[in-house]
C-alpha cells in the first residue's frame, strides 16, 4: 500500500480542533517514529484522508464544520478509507459518546486525558491488527 | 053495544112505549104501577081509565088507580070485580080470558062502554084488571101491549106488596142518602128490633132466606151482639163499643156505637144507631205508632249519624266548612271554629283587651273567607265547580299568620242544583317552612360548592406550580447536569495538553533534565492527575445524579477482582510502607453484578483507608453470606477513626471530617458519597464501624446476583 521503501513509517492523520493537543501528539508521534498529517475539523479530515490515504486516524469527536461521528461515517462509507482504523478522541466521558462512536464506526475509543505514551500504544496496536488482518 | 069490532091498528109509537117501560121498572109499588099505566092509556086514548086490584084487607078489591072516573064509579068497578058471577069476575076464574065489552057489564059503570083487560102472569089467574073507556069490540094494540108488558110487573108488586108489612117508610130520597152513607145506619125500636138498615148495615146484620150457613150464623152473632150493646145503654145518646164480625171475610171488627132515641111524628118512639168502624182506626193508630216509632228510630240514626260525621269531621285536622249556596256557614268542624268561630265568653274582666283582637282576628278570616267563596257563588260562577286559593289567615288566639290552601267544591243536588260548597283548608306552614329549609340547604349546598370549587381551583393552580416547578428543577438539574458535563470537557481539554507535555518532558522528549527540573515536573504532573480525579468524580456524581450512571452486569470471581485492586494500588501501598493483607473465604461464589462499580468501591474505599492511616496496616477481607445471599467486602484500617457523630456526615457530598481550608488531609470529599451511591445501584450498601484513635472498618455489602432495577 503505502509502505514504499521510502515511506516505511507509517502515517498517522491526527484530527483535532485544539492546537495544542494536535501538536502535542504530532510531535511525540514523529518522536515516536511516525509520520503526521493534521486535520481541524471533519472536512479537512475527510480531504486529507482521501488524498493522502493515512495508516491509522485518530479522530476527535467534537469538531467544528463536520463533526467527528460524521467524519468517521463517510470514511467508513467510503472503499477508498473504509480500511483505515479510526481511533475516537473525545473529552466527553458521558455514555452516550462511546456507543455514537461506536456506530459510526471507530475502531477503538480514547478518553481524554490521554497521555502520548498510551495514546501511541494504541495507534501500534492498531496497525498490528491491520497487519495482522491483513496477512490473513 | 055491538060486538066488539077490532079496532083500526093505531099507530106504533115505539118512544112512548120505551117511557112506560122505563117508568114501570121503576116503580116499587103495585099503586105505583097502576097508575103509570092507567095514566099512559087516558093520555093516549083520551078515554077514562082505572086499574082494580085487590085492597088492603083481604077479600075486598079497590081501585088501585083510575082516571076520568068518579069515586062512585070507581067503587062499583072494584065490587063488580068481586061480584061472583059477574061478567067482571069471570077474569078471576076464567084463566086465558083476553077482554070484556062493557056492554056486558051489568049496571054500567062507564057509560058509553068499556073494555076490561086481565092483568096478570101469563096463563094464571088476574091479579089486576085494567078497564079502559072504549067501545068494543076490538081491542086497540095499545092497550093488548100495555096489558102483556104491565100485567106481569104488576102481578109481581102485588105479590110483593101483600108479603111486606105494611111500615113506616122514610121517604124513598132520604132512604138513598141513607143508604149512601158508609157507615152502618140502623133504625129500630125501643126493644132492638130492626125497623131499617142501610146498605152497610144490611151487609152486616140481615140475611136474606137464601143466605150462606156461614152467612147466617155471622148475622145472627152480630144481631145478638148489637142488641145486647143497645140494651146496655138505655135510650139516651150514647157511645160505646161493639166487636162485630164480618160476615164475608170471618174477620173481628170493631164499631163505635152512637144510638140517638128519635121520636116518630106518629107516636112511638125509634132508636137511630149509626155505627163507625174502628177497626180501620185502629189499625190506623196502630200503623201511625208504627210510623212514629220508625220516625223515631230514623231521626235517632240519622242523629248519630250526624254526631258520627261531627266527629269524623272534627277529627280532620284540616279545617273543614259547609256553607249553603248563599255562603252562610252551616257548619264547621273544630279546627275550622278555632279559625272561624266567635270565642266562647271567657267571662274574666282582664281579658277584654285579648278578646277585642281575637274577635277582629275572627273577622278578618271570616271576611277573607268570604271573598274567597264569592269566586263561586252566584249566577257569573255557575259554570265554576270548584275553587283554589291561597289564603293567609291569622290564628285568632295568638294572632300569628296562618299560610293556607283552601280548595272549595260546589255540593250538587239530584238536580244539579247547588245545595252547598265544601271548603276544605290545609296548612301551608309546613310546607313553606321545607320549602324554606330546602331552599337554605341549597344555598349552603351551592356556597359550599362554590368553596369546593374555589379550592379544587386553588389546588389545581397549586398543582399546576408545582408541576412547573418540578419541570423547572428538573430542567435546572438538567442543566446543572449538562453545565458540569461540559465543564468536565472544558477542564480535560486543557489537563489534557498540561498532563501530555509533562509526560512527554519526563520522558525526554525534549532532551535530558536535570533532577530538579525533573523533581518539579513530577509535582507538576501529580497535581494534574489530582486535578484530573477531582474532575472525574464530579462527573461520575453528575451521571448518576443525571440517571446517566448504566449498570453494566456480568459473572466475575471476587478473587481476580481484588488481585486488580492489589495491583493498581501498589504504587500507592508501597509509598505508604503500610501493611495491607487480604483475606479471602473459602468457597466465595462467583457474583452476578457490575464489576467496574464494585472495583472502583473497593479501589475507593483502600484509597482512604490508606490515606488516613499512618501505621500499622490495611486489612481487606471478602465473604459471603449465605443467609443473606450478599457479599461482604470490607476494608479495616489502624486509622484515625471516625467519631460517631461524624459518621453519617462524611457519606454526604464535599464533606469530610475536617472540611475547614487548613485540614490536614487532601481528596475532593467526593469518594464516600459516590461509593454509597454505586452501592445503592448495585442493590447494595457501604456500612461503617469506627471510634476516633481505633481505626475504621468500611464494609460493602452487596447481592451475589444484582437485579436490574
Amino acid at each position: 500500500m503505502t509502505n514504499s521503501p521510502e515511506k516505511q513509517k507509517p502515517l498517522v492523520l491526527v484530527v483535532d480542533d485544539y492546537q495544542d493537543a494536535r501538536e502535542m501528539y504530532a510531535e511525540y508521534l514523529e518522536f515516536s517514529g511516525f509520520r503526521v498529517a493534521e486535520a481541524k475539523n471533519g472536512q479537512e479530515a475527510l480531504d486529507k484522508a482521501f488524498e493522502l490515504v493515512p495508516d491509522v486516524i485518530l479522530m476527535d469527536l467534537s469538531l467544528p464544520v463536520m463533526d467527528g461521528w460524521e467524519a468517521t461515517r463517510r470514511l467508513k462509507g467510503d472503499a477508498r478509507t473504509k480500511g483505515i482504523p479510526v481511533v475516537a478522541l473525545t473529552g466527553h466521558a458521558l455514555k452516550g459518546h462511546t456507543d455514537d462512536a461506536n456506530e459510526a464506526g471507530c475502531d477503538a475509543y480514547v478518553t481524554k486525558p490521554c497521555l502520548p505514551d498510551a495514546l501511541v500504544d494504541q495507534v501500534k496496536k492498531m496497525i498490528a491488527r491491520r497487519d495482522a488482518a491483513a496477512a490473513r | 053495544m055491538a060486538s066488539p069490532a077490532p079496532l083500526p091498528p093505531a099507530e106504533a109509537d115505539p118512544g112512548a112505549r120505551l117511557v112506560l117501560a122505563e117508568h114501570l121498572l121503576a116503580c116499587e109499588s103495585a099503586v105505583a104501577c097502576a097508575r103509570a099505566v092507567v095514566d099512559w092509556l087516558a093520555r093516549r086514548h083520551g078515554a077514562p081509565a082505572a086499574c082494580v086490584g085487590p085492597g088492603e084487607v083481604a077479600g075486598a078489591s079497590v081501585c088501585l088507580a083510575s082516571e076520568g072516573l068518579t069515586g062512585a064509579q070507581q067503587a062499583a068497578l072494584a065490587r063488580a070485580w068481586d061480584a061472583p058471577g059477574s061478567p067482571l069476575a069471570t077474569f078471576r076464574t076464567r084463566p086465558g080470558a083476553r077482554w070484556l065489552a062493557a056492554d056486558a057489564l051489568e049496571g054500567a059503570a062507564m057509560p058509553g062502554g068499556f073494555l076490561a083487560v086481565p092483568l096478570g102472569r101469563p096463563g094464571a089467574t088476574a091479579a089486576a084488571l085494567l078497564m079502559v073507556g072504549l067501545p068494543g069490540p076490538a081491542v086497540p094494540e095499545d092497550v093488548a101491549w100495555v096489558a102483556s108488558s104491565a100485567g106481569p110487573h104488576l102481578a109481581r108488586q102485588l105479590a110483593s106488596d101483600a108479603r111486606a108489612p105494611r111500615r113506616p117508610e122514610p121517604d124513598r130520597l132520604l132512604r138513598r142518602v141513607i143508604n149512601a152513607v158508609s157507615d152502618p145506619v140502623l133504625l129500630t125500636d125501643t126493644d132492638g128490633t130492626l125497623l131499617f138498615a142501610n146498605a152497610r148495615a144490611e151487609g152486616l146484620l140481615v140475611a136474606g132466606p137464601d143466605a150462606s150457613p156461614g152467612r147466617m150464623r155471622a148475622v145472627e152473632l152480630n144481631q145478638r151482639l148489637f142488641r145486647e150493646t143497645l140494651a146496655q145503654g138505655g135510650t139516651s145518646v150514647h157511645r160505646r163499643e161493639v166487636p162485630l164480625v164480618d160476615p164475608l171475610e170471618g174477620m173481628d171488627l170493631l164499631f163505635e156505637l152512637v144510638t140517638t132515641p128519635v121520636l116518630a111524628p106518629d107516636g112511638p118512639s125509634v132508636v137511630v144507631s149509626v155505627l163507625r168502624n174502628l177497626t180501620d182506626l185502629g189499625r190506623a193508630t196502630q200503623a201511625l205508632g208504627e210510623s212514629y216509632r220508625q220516625l223515631r228510630a230514623t231521626e235517632r240514626e240519622a242523629r248519630s249519624e250526624r254526631h258520627r260525621l261531627d266527629r269524623v269531621l272534627d277529627s280532620v285536622a284540616d279545617p273543614i266548612i259547609l256553607t249553603d249556596p248563599a255562603g252562610g256557614m252551616v257548619m264547621m268542624n273544630d279546627p275550622a271554629e278555632r279559625l272561624f268561630a266567635w270565642p266562647q265568653a271567657q267571662g274574666a274582666a282582664g281579658e277584654g283587651a285579648a278578646d277585642e283582637s281575637t274577635l277582629r282576628r275572627v273577622r278578618t278570616n271570616i271576611a277573607l273567607f268570604a271573598s274567597f267563596l264569592a269566586n263561586l257563588l252566584g249566577p257569573v260562577n255557575a259554570g265554576v265547580s270548584r275553587w283554589k286559593s291561597q289564603l293567609t289567615l291569622d290564628d285568632p288566639a295568638t294572632g300569628s299568620p296562618v299560610p293556607m290552601e283552601a280548595m272549595a267544591n260546589k255540593v250538587l243536588g239530584d238536580g244539579g242544583e247547588l245545595t252547598g260548597i265544601v271548603t276544605v283548608f290545609h296548612d301551608r306552614t309546613e310546607v313553606l317552612e321545607r320549602a324554606r329549609l330546602l331552599e337554605r340547604v341549597k344555598e349552603v349546598s351551592s356556597e359550599l360548592e362554590a368553596r369546593v370549587q374555589s379550592a379544587t381551583a386553588e389546588l389545581a393552580e397549586q398543582n399546576e406550580k408545582l408541576r412547573r416547578q418540578a419541570i423547572q428543577l428538573e430542567q435546572a438539574s438538567a442543566a446543572k447536569s449538562q453545565f458540569l458535563a461540559n465543564m468536565s470537557h472544558e477542564f480535560r481539554t486543557p489537563l489534557n495538553a498540561i498532563l501530555g507535555y509533562t509526560n512527554m518532558l519526563l520522558q525526554g522528549v525534549s532532551g535530558e533534565m536535570t533532577p530538579p527540573q525533573r523533581r518539579n515536573l513530577t509535582r507538576i504532573d501529580s497535581n494534574g492527575r489530582h486535578l484530573l480525579e477531582v474532575i472525574n468524580e464530579i462527573l461520575d456524581i453528575t451521571r448518576i445524579e443525571a440517571g446517566r450512571m448504566p449498570l453494566h452486569l456480568s459473572d466475575f470471581g471476587i478473587p481476580e477482582l481484588l488481585q486488580e485492586v492489589m495491583a493498581e494500588m501498589d504504587p500507592i501501598i508501597a509509598r505508604s510502607k503500610l501493611t495491607v493483607e487480604t483475606r479471602l473465604d473459602e468457597g466465595l461464589p462467583g457474583v452476578w453484578s457490575d464489576r467496574q462499580k464494585v472495583k472502583q468501591i473497593v479501589l475507593n474505599l483502600l484509597s482512604n483507608a490508606l490515606k488516613f492511616t499512618h501505621e500499622g496496616g490495611v486489612h481487606i477481607a471478602a465473604e459471603y453470606q449465605n443467609a443473606t445471599g450478599t457479599v461482604a467486602i470490607s476494608v479495616k484500617d489502624t486509622g484515625i477513626g471516625i467519631d460517631v457523630s461524624n459518621q453519617e456526615k462524611i457519606f454526604e457530598d464535599f464533606q469530610q471530617v475536617d472540611s475547614s481550608p487548613t485540614r490536614a488531609y487532601g481528596g475532593t470529599g467526593l469518594g464516600l458519597s459516590i461509593c454509597r451511591r454505586l452501592a445503592a445501584m448495585l442493590g447494595g450498601r457501604v456500612s461503617l464501624q469506627s471510634a476516633p484513635g481505633q481505626g475504621s472498618t468500611f464494609t460493602l455489602h452487596f447481592p451475589r446476583r444484582a437485579r436490574r432495577t
